[in-house]
Order: C-alpha cells, then sequence, then structure tokens
C-alpha cells in the first residue's frame, strides 16, 4: 500500500523500463522465447496493487510483469525467471508467463488464458474463511472475460460474497482478434449487474482514477460485502508478442493511444498538481532505468538451470 | 473394531480429518445440505458449519479452482466432482494448475488438494456416466490417483490423501459404495503408492483395480477349486503405481494378468505389462495378459455392461488360458 505519489511513479517507470528493456534485448536475440508486454498498461497494475497490504493476493495472467512489480517482487530475480535462469524466481523453469512470490502474496502468473480466475476466487475463499479483511485480486485480460471461467468465478465470487476484485484490462485486441469482433456488447463490465455485483468502466490510462475505482472494490471487499468487476479500458503498445506485425489495427489508433500515455499523464500530474520538482522526478526516472539495465546484466550472466533439475519436485516431499 | 460400508468409511476419514485439523474444508454440488449425491458427505454439515463445507453451483472448473486457491493459502481444500466423466469441465484446473503449481513456481506452493470423483462404471447411467478414466489422469505428472476397492482401504486412503500436500484424484465406485467391512476403531491411515495383495498365490499374479478386485477375488476362489492358486495384487494407487510389489509378485509367480475397469488402448494394463516386461521379461513365462473393456464408449443397458467388461467368469478363462 502506498499513499506517496512519487513511489506510485516510481513503479509506474519501472514497470515501463522493464518492458522497453526487454524489447531492446528481444531485438537484439537476447531473449529464449517469447514476450508479452504490458508497455501502456502501466496505469492498471499500479492503480490496484497501490491499495493493497502484502496480506493481500493477487493472481496474473501471461502479460504479467506489470503486475508482479506493481506489487513488489523483486526485480533480479523477477528478471531472471523471464530469461529461463537458475536465479529466477522460479529457478528458471516458468519462464515468461509464470513468477510468484508467495510471501507478498503474489500467487503466480499463466499460460492458459482465465486460468488464474478461479483460483482468485479459491484465495478469496481462504480470506473470507480466515476473517482477517484480506482480499484476493484477478487480473485477466477482456479475451479471457469470454472464457466460461470467468462466468463462472463471476457467479460463486456473487453468490459467496468473496472478497475478490475481478480486475478486466481491456487492451481491446485479444491476439489478434478485435474485442469488439467477438462481443455483442463491448463493456465487461456491464455483466457484473447480471451476476449481482457492481461493475465499473475505468480509464485505465489514469493511475488516479484506477486507484480510487480500486480503493473502493476493496474496501468493498474488506467489509464484507463481496466481489465488484472493474473493468480497465488501456490499450496494449506492442502486439500481443514482441515481433507480432499488428496487421490488425493502424499505426494511426496507435499514435492516438500513446498520446495518452499513462506514465506521462502522470508525470504531469506530479509536476502541476503535487508540485514535485523535475529534478526529482528525473532523478526516479534515470535511477530506475539503471535498476532495470542492471537486472538485465544480472539476468543475462545468469547460469541456465541444469537439465537434469527438470526430474525434481514434480511432487511435494 | 465396528462394520463400516465403503460409503460411510469415506464419510468417516473426512470426518475425523476435518475435527483433526481445521484446515480442511469441503465444497461440491449437493455435500452440505443434501449430504452428497451418493449420501457420501451426510452429517458433515451439521458437524462444521456452513463456512467449511459448501454446496456449489453446477460449476466444475470453480469447483476445483476454489480448491486450488484455497490450497494455496494454505488451506487444505476436499472438492468434489460428482462423476468423473465430468471431469472434461474442469481438467484446466487439474491438469494445468493444480497438478503443475509446485513444479512451475519450483516448490513455492505447496498443493493439498483432495479431488473426489465418482465412477458409475456398469451401473446403467449411460455413456456420460460410466467411464474409468484412471489412466487419463494417471498421465499427469503432478497428480496422484487414488482408486480403493474396500471400504478399509477407502478411509485410510482417503485420510492420507487428505493430509498429502500433492493433488490427489480419488476416485471412488458408486457399486462399491454399500460394500461392508470391519474396520478397526483405532486411527489408522494407508500411505499412498503402496499396493496390497488381497490374496496370496503362487500360479499367476492377478493385478486388478477398483470394481475388478471383488471379481479377481471370486475367480480366485473358482480357480482354487482347479488347484490354479492366484495372487491378487490392488495397486490402490494408480499413479505413482508400485510397480515393486507387482514385479515382485510376478518373479515369484512367473505369469501375469491386468484387469482393469479403464479402456485396454493406452490403458493402465498396458503400463503394467510394459513395466513387467521391462524389468522381468526372464521371469515370464507367457506374455502379460490384459483384460479390459475394448475401446468404444460404454453403452446404456446391462446386456452392453456384461458383455465389455471383464467378469470373474472372463478372468478366469484368461488365468487357464496363462497356465495352460
Ligand atoms: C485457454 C487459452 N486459449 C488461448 C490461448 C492463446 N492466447 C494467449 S494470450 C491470448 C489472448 C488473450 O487476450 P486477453 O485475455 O485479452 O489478454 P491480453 O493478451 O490482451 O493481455 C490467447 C488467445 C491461451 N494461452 N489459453
Amino acid at each position: 500500500m502506498t499513499q506517496d505519489p512519487l513511489d506510485t511513479y516510481r513503479r509506474m517507470v519501472l514497470i515501463r523500463e522493464c518492458e522497453a528493456q526487454l524489447n531492446e534485448a528481444f531485438a537484439k536475440n537476447l531473449f529464449p522465447g517469447y514476450i508479452h508486454s504490458y508497455l501502456g498498461q502501466e496505469a492498471c497494475a499500479v492503480g490496484v496493487c497501490d491499495g493493497l497490504a502484502d496480506s493481500d493476493v493477487i493472481v496474473s495472467n501471461h502479460r504479467g510483469r506489470g503486475h508482479y512489480l506493481a506489487k513488489g517482487m523483486a526485480l533480479r530475480p523477477m528478471m531472471a525467471e523471464m530469461f529461463g535462469k537458475a536465479t529466477g524466481v522460479c529457478g528458471g523453469r516458468g519462464g515468461e508467463m509464470h513468477a510468484a512470490d508467495p510471501a507478498i502474496g503474489i500467487l503466480g502468473g499463466n499460460g492458459i488464458v482465465g486460468g488464474g480466475l478461479p483460483i482468485a476466487a479459491g484465495a478469496a475463499l481462504s480470506a473470507q474463511m480466515d476473517g482477517k479483511g484480506a482480499v484476493a485480486v484477478a487480473f485477466f485480460g477482456e479475451g479471457a472475460s469470454n472464457n466460461g471461467s470467468f462466468g463462472e468465478t463471476m457467479n460463486v465470487a456473487a453468490a459467496w460474497k468473496l472478497p475478490l476484485i475481478l480486475v478486466c484490462e481491456n487492451n481491446l485486441y485479444a491476439e489478434m482478434t478485435p474485442f469488439e469482433q467477438t462481443v455483442a456488447q463491448p463493456d465487461v463490465a456491464l455483466r457484473a449487474q447480471g451476476y449481482g455485483m457492481p461493475g465499473e468502466v475505468v480509464d485505465g490510462n489514469d493511475v488516479i482514477a484506477v486507484r480510487n475505482a480500486a480503493a473502493r472494490a476493496i474496501a468493498r471487499a474488506r467489509s464484507g460485502e463481496g466481489p465488484t468487476l472493474l473493468e480497465l479500458k488501456t490499450y496494449r503498445w506492442g502486439g500481443h508478442f514482441e515481433g507480432d506485425p499488428r496487421k490488425y489495427r493502424t499505426r494511426a489508433e496507435e499514435a492516438e493511444w500513446k498520446a495518452r500515455c499513462p506514465v506521462a499523464r502522470f508525470r504531469d500530474v506530479l509536476l502541476d498538481r503535487h508540485g514535485l520538482d523535475e529534478v526529482n522526478v528525473r532523478k526516479v526516472e534515470e535511477e530506475t532505468a539503471a535498476e532495470v539495465a542492471e537486472a538485465i546484466t544480472f539476468a543475462l550472466e545468469s547460469p541456465l538451470p541444469v537439465p537434469e533439475t527438470a526430474l525434481s519436485k514434480v511432487y511435494a516431499a | 473394531m465396528a462394520t463400516k460400508t465403503y460409503c460411510w468409511a469415506i464419510i468417516d476419514a473426512m470426518r475425523e480429518e476435518m475435527e483433526r485439523d481445521e484446515s480442511v474444508l469441503l465444497i461440491g454440488e449437493d455435500v452440505a445440505a443434501a449430504g452428497g449425491s451418493f449420501g457420501a458427505t451426510r452429517g458433515l454439515l451439521d458437524r462444521f458449519g456452513p463456512m467449511r463445507v459448501r454446496d456449489t453451483p453446477i460449476s466444475e472448473e470453480i469447483i476445483v479452482g476454489l480448491g486450488v486457491g484455497a490450497a494455496m493459502t494454505g488451506r487444505r481444500p476436499i472438492v468434489e466432482i460428482m462423476f468423473i466423466d465430468f471431469l472434461g469441465l474442469c481438467l484446466d484446473q487439474i491438469a494445468n494448475q493444480a497438478a503443475k503449481t509446485h513444479y512451475i513456481y519450483n516448490g513455492l506452493f505447496k498443493m493439498p488438494l483432495v479431488i473426489r470423483t465418482s465412477s458409475a462404471a456398469e451401473m446403467g447411467i449411460g455413456p456420460h456416466h460410466s467411464q474409468s478414466w484412471e489412466a487419463l489422469v494417471g498421465h499427469i505428472p503432478g497428480l496422484k490417483v487414488v482408486m480403493p476397492s474396500t471400504p478399509r482401504d477407502a478411509k485410510g486412503l482417503l485420510k492420507a490423501a487428505i493430509r498429502d500436500d500433492n493433488p490427489v484424484v480419488f476416485i471412488e465406485h458408486i457399486a462399491l459404495h454399500r460394500v461392508k467391512e470391519e474396520i478397526e476403531d483405532e486411527e489408522f491411515l494407508i500411505p499412498l503408492g503402496k499396493a496390497d495383495v488381497k490374496r496370496v498365490g503362487r500360479h499367476v499374479t492377478v493385478v486388478a483395480t477398483g470394481l475388478m478386485v471383488a471379481r479377481a477375488l471370486a475367480a480366485a476362489e473358482t480357480l482354487a477349486r482347479e488347484g490354479i492358486e492366484i495372487e491378487v495384487v490392488d495397486p490402490r494407487t494408480i499413479s505413482p503405481l508400485d510397480i515393486d510389489t507387482i514385479v515382485e509378485s510376478v518373479r515369484k509367480t512367473n505369469r501375469a494378468l491386468v484387469v482393469t475397469s479403464s479402456l485396454k488402448q493406452f490403458g493402465l494394463g498396458s503400463e503394467v505389462a510394459a513395466e513387467i516386461q521391462e524389468r522381468a521379461f526372464f521371469d515370464l513365462d507367457q506374455p502379460v495378459k490384459r483384460l479390459s473393456p475394448p475401446f468404444t464408449p460404454a453403452p446404456f443397458g446391462r446386456q452392453f455392461d456384461e458383455y465389455l467388461n471383464p467378469s470373474a467368469d472372463s478372468i478366469v478363462s484368461a488365468v487357464r488360458e496363462l497356465v495352460a
């Protein structure tokens, strides 16, 4: 949880730098797989996680680095995991779509679209049984909202008043398919009413709006009133994965959304409204960029896991 | 000692474990107020209350997913999927989430989840309620698969499954629910992954699972009158499979027959036969035989059940061929 706007900004920049520098590594052929970039969606993860404590849990998806970093995952082991290195949080066996840190409530990513939603409900069930006011958050895309797991999760969460916040990041495309081609009604949030919970459409590029909406949902969940569906309207700056030629959308549309950059927008707020000094803000940016560069170097220089370790931990002892 | 049905043995196991450990909870369709679709959760709602014993909507994916998320956050859920035929609706949560989470996250999470489910093969409920999918789940690393054939085994194995830190698919056969057995009053556990020799013999090893165990034992009586002593080995746990006990028996008898409700193709019998020939080929006097239903769905009707499934008689015939 943070009340410090500069800390909020620092985490937005951290995600931005992480994604930008990973793309550079990918362009140089240094990355061993696909990158599902979070560029452009920084306000979503940070705005939601600003209201969460370590005892609150999040369940992420295939586009998870923003969520991990916003919730406070240590940068180096996360980065090493992305590169599949032995020093990664999963010892390198999870890779780009998986990282976790149960101590601070990060229950992992997922390679299955919609796979995390029921798990988040299960974590919310635990929180409800514990009765200590903790909440669970499920991050998922608008594509996942068309998966059966979404409907099952919405219904049970509402029926059982689970302390769950369903955060749908609607970045308009599921892989190469525009969302509006797959639904008759393009606001995911409207579905909430049918399940008996509040739903809210939020500007996902405005971290303050996300924070405020998340704060309402979190307060509702903590007080036992049940779940909320938040639909954060945003945009995936990159393709579905790095290297995707993006034939399904125009460069003009991309430019329009880049003009609504969530990081630049909050930067302006810091300078104008919070009266922060340009020098201080730039210092945060430079430090963060260096931190990310160092983490990538660490990942690149780390050893690969020994192949024989593939046979370990199939079962818990 | 007390006489218990298989069904009550299962209820007792859950009640004892829920009394012993507050973190155990039970969720599924009709498990609370109704006491279970087959009566296997009777009394648990009254005893433990609606926070720990919950009826769910008919939503198999979230039934398992609730268990996965709860297990990742410190609980030991038991979730019930009414029929094993319904696993198709929740296979992602079972195969990709429950089974792999400990592995993917390199041990950061444990997955103490029990998925109780039922087979109703040969009970006249038609093609969507009559399958034996133990081999299907046995193919998924990270899962344990248990299939008790007696009340005592059901109780001891279920208690062990609840205490296990891995996801366990626990397959009950509904036709066994009314089988009775004397069970000791004192607490006991039966370790997962340990086969049980249900009858000692010296001429043929008959590996049988679930519903087939009683048929193998009935066949043993007939064969004994002919002077043929079969050794009946019940693996009890399909995965991990206690192949050592099976091979040890085959080394003694030099002949083996595997009898299952699961289909022959890519089935449990194939796995057992392959393991035996890899480990004990030169101990074999005959090729390993398999008795399993042929590669078809299970149509409605007793005449089909009898035609397709192994019986005590077909076990007797197969054994006679092996010793001929
Ligand atoms: C069950 C499943 N179906 C399909 C895929 C392939 N896939 C990976 S990401 C993706 C699009 C998901 O879109 P969305 O949920 O909106 O998230 P976004 O990628 O836009 O962040 C698809 C179809 C998958 N991984 N899992």
